[in-house]
């Protein structure tokens, strides 16, 4: 009990900087940085949780992370690269395209659970207070676990091959990044949109599934006329997949006007999706309801 | 040194009726049928009392205006009210889950709200686990969790199942393990809604003991319940709550007294409270409630005698039902529940269609004459799907069906058990009274 009383005094010692305000905002706002950092423990538990529930009560647990990009590769390779025979910049053609799915499963699945996770957590948002943006935040950070592990794979494949990355490998981290805020920003327009309107969960998976054929990961963007680049780069997948090959693979042409439309197009859908997010938070638990008593 | 720890001014929070469903329409169609069912029940019971009541008025509920109180450090303050009346709401306010619509609060130091322990449970994790998650859920550090993990599974007593996932843990089990976790925050303020009625009764004791422990080590406790006597012993001071407002800012004697004066001049349930309140998933809706008795109109029936509820119910997706399991529970006047029916484990029902409507017969209606509520909730494999408050409005009236010559005021008790009295010699075997029956 010395320890409970150390906590309250120095609660105490800090005076009024402990003290909370709670009346009625208007208005846009931006995140609250330092509110998050005193919650970063639970984004970091949340998505352990995500992770560690994800794959409990099934036979080959994590497996499955790499058996889910393996095996779409393995039918693209048939379908687009034995039966249609799309280019693929000069690299064999089941590696093009495992570099293109891993980020694009990723993407997609991060989004359509973000989309649902304010719906699934519905118990916890309408009893105990702590910035709603965790929620959708922690899915993306799980899906980025799955994509650590698929990477095995891409390493593995990248060895029977025998192609080594290049200098441009630096500039992987930045993809990466880039592929996880372009999640996070559809994930707050969709999970804030979702939980008034569900007719988004319905929307998704069929959007997503257009979305992958207008996105590089069957075909190369080289494909894509020249005068049509800067449109293509509106989808900041294309952005993501493309520079994702080029710093791994040395694949394609490199960062160019299309990647910085999509990097445009990314940071743009990252802040609107958290002022949107951030507006909307107000009466999501007046939405849902309480959910029981 | 006399600090505030808590202070509201002019807290006020309004819903709309129907912003509930707003993401379908067709919810919003089927509330304003359920409303405008109970609505003219409403009128039918209590006459004209309520028809000047505007159409405007009852699409928005103030579930809190105006409500202005202090708090200071190390005060226990009890809340006591009818259902509905913003107690909860207040307690959601404080803890900053939904915004105030008007007037603000300050509260100082880290607020815990118990609203409902084992909140973030996930059933796939370990009781282990979960005490990690639902530590950090609540706020506390992980060093925090671990410094403190083994008085948390030593005061649960769950030290066997410790590893085990939550999911085959009893309801009782997840209740005793969330609320050990809640009690060992550090928390200045501690928001406490009814935690103490769960568990069996040793447990329920050890709750009590801490929650002494609690408000004696300087904590402020903001304690709402409706058992009057945990309320005069832990509190302080009380605040009233009535449709919303602030009635009472008193010591605890002096607000339970005007509360229960406020339930007796009522009488009857207040129109204005009793709007049938819709929540859960909305996977399955009750598009109607009602009860009936062989004689009398729907919604009044017989003391002592045969009754049914009887639910109408759709499947928001119009798939057949996996399944669905039911609960009634009927309150009195004051908001305190008297009975429930339950469909339980072995009753609940498997492959129904996606509409329908369902009855539940009850063999005797064990209550005296009087105003009740019922409440109804559908659970499907998911959780609760649907759930409405003030579901029926029940009026309970007497033609002697118990066959008693007069039954007892309220003050002795609100239900009635089938009984016979019987007497005997001094020295005689119990046995005759089984053979000689009804004597």
């Amino acid at each position: 009990m010395s320890g409970n009383r150390a906590v309250r005094e120095d609660a105490k010692g800090h005076g009024d900087s402990s003290v909370v305000s709670i009346r009625a905002t208007t208005g846009w706002r931006f995140l609250d940085l330092g509110e998050l950092w005193k919650y970063r423990e639970l984004l970091y538990f949340l998505a352990w949780r995500d992770i560690k529930v994800r794959y409990k009560q099934t036979a080959i647990g994590l497996a499955w992370a790499l058996i889910q990009p393996l095996a779409m590769m393995a039918i693209f390779t048939i379908l687009f690269g034995k039966l249609a025979k799309l280019p693929s910049d000069g690299i064999p053609y089941p590696l093009f395209a495992l570099a293109g799915i891993m980020p694009w499963q990723v993407f997609s699945r991060s989004i359509s659970e973000s989309a649902s996770s304010l719906v699934t957590d519905q118990r916890l948002i309408t009893r105990i207070y702590f910035p709603r943006i965790i929620v959708p935040t922690t899915t993306v950070l799980a899906g980025l676990v799955d994509f650590a592990i698929a990477f095995t794979a891409l390493v593995i494949l990248m060895l029977i091959y025998r192609i080594a990355p290049n200098i441009n490998l630096v500039f992987l981290p930045a993809f990466i990044i880039l592929m996880a805020i372009t999640a996070l920003g559809i994930g707050y327009w969709l999970s804030a949109l979702n939980i008034e309107y569900r007719d988004v969960a319905y929307v998704l998976p069929f959007l997503t599934q257009f979305w992958l054929f207008a996105t590089p990961v069957v075909y190369p963007s080289s494909m894509v006329p020249e005068q049509w680049q800067i449109l293509y780069g509106l989808n900041p997948m294309s952005g993501v997949i493309e520079g994702f090959r080029w710093s791994l693979l040395g694949a394609g042409r490199g960062p160019g006007i299309m990647t910085a439309v999509s990097v445009l197009v990314s940071a743009t859908l990252f802040i609107s999706g958290i002022m949107w997010f951030r507006r909307r938070e107000r009466t999501f638990v007046d939405a849902v309801g309480s959910g029981g008593r | 040194m006399l600090n505030t720890a808590i202070r509201a001014e002019a807290l006020s929070k309004q819903y709309r009726i129907g912003q509930l469903q707003r993401y379908k329409a067709l919810r919003a169609t089927i509330t304003s049928v359920l409303s405008g069912t109970v609505h003219a029940a409403r009128q039918v019971l209590a006459g004209s009392k309520n028809s000047n009541l505007s159409k405007e008025a009852r699409r928005h509920i103030w579930a809190l205006k105006d409500v202005s109180f202090t708090v200071n450090q190390g005060e226990v303050l009890g809340v006591i009210g009818h259902n509905g009346s913003g107690k909860s709401t207040l307690l959601k306010v404080l803890s900053r889950i939904t915004e105030p619509t008007q007037g603000w609060a300050e509260v100082r130091g880290r607020v815990v709200s118990l609203l409902e322990v084992g909140t973030g449970f996930h059933p796939e994790l370990t009781g282990r686990e979960n005490i990690f998650l639902n530590g950090a859920i609540l706020g506390m550090q992980r060093r925090e969790i671990a410094h403190k993990f083994d008085d948390i599974v030593a005061f649960s007593g769950l030290e066997k199942f410790i590893d085990t996932p939550v999911k085959h843990y009893s309801s009782g089990m997840y209740v005793r393990l969330g609320f050990s976790v809640a009690a060992h925050l550090d928390a200045e303020v501690l928001l406490v809604d009814e935690v103490l009625a769960v568990g069996d009764a040793a447990f329920q004791q050890k709750c009590l003991d801490r929650m002494h422990q609690v408000t004696n080590s300087g904590r402020t406790v903001l304690f709402v319940s409706h058992n009057m006597a945990a309320i005069r012993n832990l509190c302080s001071r009380a605040i009233v709550l009535e449709s919303g407002r602030l009635v009472c800012d008193a010591a605890p004697e002096e607000a339970i007294a005007q509360y229960l004066t406020s339930v007796r001049e009522v009488g009857q349930p207040d129109a204005s409270t009793a709007e049938p309140v819709e929540t859960g998933s909305g996977r399955v809706r009750i598009l109607r409630g009602k009860a009936e008795s062989p004689f009398g109109e729907d919604n009044t029936v017989l003391a002592g005698a045969p009754a049914r509820f009887i639910i109408w119910y759709r499947a928001a997706e119009h798939q057949s039902l996996v399944k669905l399991g039911l609960i009634i529970t009927v309150s009195d006047s004051n908001g305190v529940n008297i009975f429930s029916c339950h469909t339980g484990m072995n009753q609940s029902f498997s492959d129904l269609p996606a509409a329908g409507k369902i009855v539940c017969q009850v063999n005797q209606i064990p209550l005296i004459p009087g105003e009740y509520m019922a409440h109804i909730v559908l659970k499907d494999d998911a959780g609760v799907a649907a759930q409405v408050n003030n579901a029926i409005k029940l009026r309970v009236v007497d033609d002697g069906s118990f066959g008693l010559v007069d039954l007892l005021p309220p003050m002795w008790g609100t239900v009635v058990v089938p009984h016979q009295w019987h007497w005997l010699p001094e020295n005689s075997d119990m046995r005759e009274v089984q053979h000689g029956n009804g004597s």
